[in-house]
């Protein structure tokens, strides 16, 4: 592993009177979960291998609000979204990409009307661009006939009819793409979503994460793709209840083309 | 003799059409109740939206079976109108089968309603075994028992006896063709009645007249009585699934509406010349500062109540929900069903106060729908994608959600600390936000 990332910040770009073409908007998972940064690492390798002019606000992120809006705190939501609006616009960012799906659909469908437009993209959109411009390519060896099996994130899929963009970047490593039962717009929803990824679920008979765990489990994947940070925790919180963290990975889109360059 | 029954039919039709446009007109009045939501912005979209979901069915064929045995009953139903209509004809006017002057095409329409309504029986007959013998899971979630069981099965009922009136009737009539008997001229031709002729063959001319009469009657105020039924019934679907369509959300599923209400206080807030001092502005007509949320139906608006209305407790919904399919108690279909079950319960208040709502002390909040349903949701959108005629459950919950955190400051203990972090750190999570950037050294 290469471990030399350049990560400039939009504060540093601008004392160089720089403005990069793409703010990358890292989110609390990414910046925060162990987990999720090696996610946020492995999209950032990317960027630097395709020479991608980006910056990040790094200590000036702040929440996007989605976890406080879905839970019914559209108060502390707009709170957010306006300050986080005053600092975006203050930087005049046109271009956001994400790989956190709720960052995604917050800064896409819900800022707007607070007054913060920007085209903004998920990092798998972003990667089938760079990969379709010829300024990054695959190599699927690694990962060359490995069942691969999707999870479509809900705030990714229905919420905003992304579905082929992952799934072109896996077939684009030479992967067996094998679909769970429920899929794309009939995806089953990893549990974490309206805020439940921060208080324990109501009272049922089964977790959803386990649910949908078995579901990706039918298709006897090796790796389980993911293109989110909170779905990537609990479905490799799933595999583990199932004891099969051995055989069975649980990978974002990003760190699967970033370990088949060997980024 | 023909003038009575012309005159019994006139006031039979006029008392099934008129009692309907009395529940129609409430019906309306209970939608009306709910708030002002501008959907009419791109019309072209919306029409193809109509003709795409509700008149083409689009989204009935996401399950092969049921939407395949849904489309014949659908077809049945739309296409057999055009015998209503002659029957009505008739009836006001003391005339016999008025369109046979078509000739080849009538005896072609009559052949299509019959093969038609042989179909519709077949499908009936499956959906009531789906019902009643296979014991489809999603027929059978606790919000299915009592009325909405009996209801389902009601309408099958209906339906498969309207058919069976409908061939009994023109059986008999072409047994009386081929006898000559007066009145009855040859029209129309009978693929699927003339089965019947042999079983009519010792009957006398004055009894099969009766026999065609008593069909042709019950026929259409069996008709009559259905479309009655409708407003008592999840059946209203028939008819509302064409402006619930219409009116459907056209955003992408994950955009949740920002509440103006809120902005304005947000900027309020955060505009550093405000004089947090000022009085209120006074040319203010609704000086009640706007609840945030909902708590009962006149909270909702009207698109929402118009969707509890249309909803056919098909459950679809339900059985797509990643809640309902761990166990818990969210099931979609019941919040729909719970909306109208208050807004049916509010309207009749209205009805018998003088068209005034007397308080009951009951809201929709708690005393339909309970709080650990409302916390169960994932807000994943998979009840809104798999209903087929384009209703909203989310965004009811969302809207109750709302009024618990922001009204009640109720919301469970773990998302007030969530909403404590990120009041605090602008993270869901107790970290510093001047660590966001530490994962590029570690």
């Amino acid at each position: 592993m290469s471990d030399t990332i350049k990560v400039p910040t939009m504060a540093e770009m601008m004392a160089e009177g720089k403005s990069p073409e793409v703010l990358f908007w890292v989110g609390c998972s990414g910046s925060f979960d162990d987990r999720a940064k090696k996610i946020t690492k492995a999209f950032v390798k990317l960027l630097n291998k395709a020479n991608v002019s980006f910056a990040v606000l790094g200590t000036e992120e702040s929440c996007t609000g989605d976890p406080a809006k879905r839970a019914g705190n559209e108060m502390l939501f707009q709170m957010q979204a306006m300050t986080n609006i005053e600092v975006l616009n203050g930087y005049e960012v046109k271009k956001i990409v994400t790989a956190c799906p709720h960052c995604f659909n917050t800064l896409k469908n819900e800022y707007p009307s607070l007054g913060g437009n920007y085209d903004v993209v998920h990092h798998t959109q972003f990667l089938r661009s760079l990969l379709s411009e010829g300024k990054l390519t695959i190599e699927g060896g690694k990962f060359k006939g490995k069942r691969i099996t999707f999870h479509d994130p809900c705030y990714l899929g229905r919420a905003n009819n992304v579905y082929e963009a992952p799934r072109d970047l896996i077939q684009k490593l030479d992967a067996e793409l094998v679909e769970m039962k429920s899929c794309k717009k009939r995806g089953l929803c990893c549990g974490a979503g309206g805020a439940q990824m921060f208080k324990e679920p109501e009272k049922g008979n089964k977790d959803i994460n386990i649910e949908r765990t078995e579901q990706a489990l039918e298709t006897k994947p090796e790796i389980i793709a993911a293109g989110c940070p909170f779905c990537n925790t609990m479905l490799t919180d799933g595999i583990k209840n199932k004891e099969k963290e051995a055989q069975i990975a649980v990978m974002d889109v990003a760190e699967l083309i970033a370990n088949a360059g060997d980024l | 003799m023909s003038y009575i029954s012309q005159i019994l039919f006139a006031v039979v039709l006029v008392a099934g059409i008129g009692y309907f446009a009395i529940n129609v007109k409430k019906l309306v009045r209970n939608i009306r109740l709910g708030r002002a939501i501008d959907r009419t912005d791109n019309k072209a979209e919306r029409w193809k939206n109509m003709v795409r979901i509700a008149l083409g069915q689009q989204k009935m064929v996401v399950r092969p079976l049921a939407g395949f045995l849904h489309i014949i009953v659908y077809a049945g139903f739309i296409i057999i109108n055009i015998e209503v209509l002659e029957i009505i004809i008739d009836g006001l006017f003391g005339t016999h089968r008025i369109f046979s002057f078509l000739g080849g095409f009538y005896s072609f329409l009559i052949a299509s309603f019959e093969i038609l309504a042989v179909l519709v029986i077949v499908a009936v007959a499956v959906f009531w075994a789906r019902r009643n013998i296979v014991k489809l899971k999603r027929f059978f979630y606790p919000e299915m028992k009592g009325w909405p069981k009996s209801d389902g099965n009601i309408i099958l009922y209906f339906e498969a006896v309207l058919m069976c009136l409908f061939l009994a009737m023109n059986g008999a009539d072409y047994s009386l063709q081929q006898m000559g008997a007066e009145h009855y001229t040859m029209a129309g031709s009978f693929p699927v009645s003339q089965f019947l002729v042999p079983w009519f063959e010792n009957y006398s001319t004055a009894t099969l007249i009766f026999i065609e009469r008593t069909a042709w009657w019950l026929h259409i105020v069996g008709i009559l009585a259905f479309l009655n039924y409708l407003y008592f019934s999840k059946h209203l679907h028939i008819l509302l699934a064409f402006p619930n369509t219409w009116y459907a959300n056209l955003k992408p599923k994950g955009e949740f509406n920002n509440l103006e209400s809120v902005t304005k206080e947000v900027q309020l807030m955060m505009d550093p010349n405000a004089d947090p001092f000022a009085a209120p502005a006074e040319d203010k007509g609704d000086d009640m500062p706007e609840k945030f949320g909902a708590s009962d139906v006149s909270d909702l608006n009207w698109v929402q109540l118009l969707n509890a209305y249309t909803c056919t407790e098909c459950g679809r919904c339900t059985s797509e929900c990643p809640a309902s399919q761990t166990g818990k108690k969210l099931s979609p279909r019941k919040i729909m069903m719970d909306t109208r079950d208050r807004l049916e319960e509010v309207g009749k208040n209205i009805d018998a106060n003088k068209g005034e709502f007397k308080e009951d002390g009951k809201q929709l909040l708690d005393d339909y729908i309970s709080r650990e349903e409302l916390w169960a949701c994932t807000t994943c959108n998979a009840c809104v994608e798999a209903c087929p005629v384009s209703i909203n459950p989310l965004s009811i919950i969302m809207d109750m959600r709302r009024y618990l955190v922001m009204e009640q400051s109720a919301a469970p203990m773990e998302l007030n600390n969530m909403m404590g972090n990120i009041e605090n750190n602008a993270a869901p999570w107790p970290y510093n936000q001047m660590d966001r950037l530490n994962w590029k050294n570690e």
